[in-house]
């Protein structure tokens, strides 16, 4: 299989990525250190998981079998009503991503929050304009210069994080992945090396899946 | 200028991140980044420059997988036309 990335210790025959998380774990001292190392382990893990050909070939096994259902429901609904291609191509991309998230095994926020997401739409709606009244606060407070400094700057450095650029790009990388809009900056970090790999992981079996199809509609196949 | 750990404006209410592990998670995701700033001195990229393109490379990211779903579906449509051609590519698939 894909060989585990070298700044881990060198295991030696080991296969699974279980005696690394192992090792890892052993040579911490205080729980800080285990945290950030098993934070690590999971990170490495994912460089190797999602490029490899076996989590290939199960999320585009996957894949096939959500939008085989999507075209299923689509000939079923296509009697009443008249779906836009728009709203096809939607239906496609929710498959696909949980195709993805259920690849994912749960490990991972977004793709639990990727699959909540079916049952919990309502919740979400509700909740997103307090999140987005929050953050232009901010912004005009860093981009105005001379009146309502001296009122909101009193107000608004209560919590440090919130004036370096670095935090708030942070917070704007954690509106990105699905799940992570309030969750603390390592965990954001975090998330989003796990989902960009999943994503280009996405983008590649979906590529070869459209090519694919679409030499398979402009030649007869061979036999 | 007090800093007030104690209130919660934004529900960040993890404890205060060393600069270490900030430094590790941000050159972790800039292995990821596909740029030119890989090859260039690791020390002299910012993490604003890495997460600027982070948060442009998602963007692109998500929306490649839009325009490929709407590609698929149209592919999908017609496929369902011919049904040999459609039985060949399940039996290929399974």
């Amino acid at each position: 299989m894909a060989s585990l990335i070298s700044d881990t210790e060198p295991p030696t025959t080991s296969t699974t990525t279980d005696l690394v998380r192992r090792k890892k774990k052993r040579s911490s001292v205080s729980s800080a250190a285990s945290s950030r190392t098993s934070a690590a382990s999971v990170s490495c893990e994912s460089h190797t998981r999602w490029r490899s050909e076996k989590q290939q070939r199960i999320y585009s096994a996957k894949l096939i079998q959500a939008l085989q259902q999507v075209r299923l429901n689509n000939s079923s609904a296509e009697a009443t009503s008249s779906p836009t291609a728009q709203k096809r191509g939607r239906a496609v991309r929710e498959a696909a991503d949980r195709a993805l998230a259920v690849s994912a095994r749960g490990r991972t926020l977004w793709s639990r929050a990727i699959l909540a997401n079916r049952i919990k739409l309502k919740f979400r709606k509700q909740k997103r304009p307090r999140a987005t009244t929050a953050i232009p606060v901010t912004t005009t407070v860093v981009s105005s210069s001379n009146r309502s400094r001296k009122r909101r700057v009193s107000v608004l450095r209560l919590n440090k994080k919130s004036i370096p650029s670095v935090n708030r790009k942070v917070r704007v990388l954690g509106r990105l992945v699905p799940g992570c809009g309030k969750q603390s900056v390592p965990v954001i970090l975090e998330e989003a090396t796990d989902y960009i790999q999943a994503l280009e992981m996405q983008v590649r079996a979906m590529n070869s899946l459209a090519q694919l199809l679409s030499s398979y509609g402009s030649a007869p196949p061979p036999i | 200028m007090s800093n007030r750990r104690s209130s919660r404006q934004s529900s960040s209410t993890a404890p205060r991140i060393s600069d270490d592990q900030m430094i590790d998670l941000v050159t972790k995701l800039r292995q990821i980044l596909p740029e030119i700033g890989q090859r260039r001195r690791s020390d002299k990229v910012s993490a604003s420059k890495v997460l600027q393109e982070t948060c442009n490379y998602i963007r692109n990211l998500n929306r490649e997988v839009d325009n490929l779903s709407e590609r698929l579906s149209q592919l999908l449509e017609s496929v369902d036309e011919d049904s040999p051609e459609a039985a060949v590519i399940r039996s290929l698939f399974m």
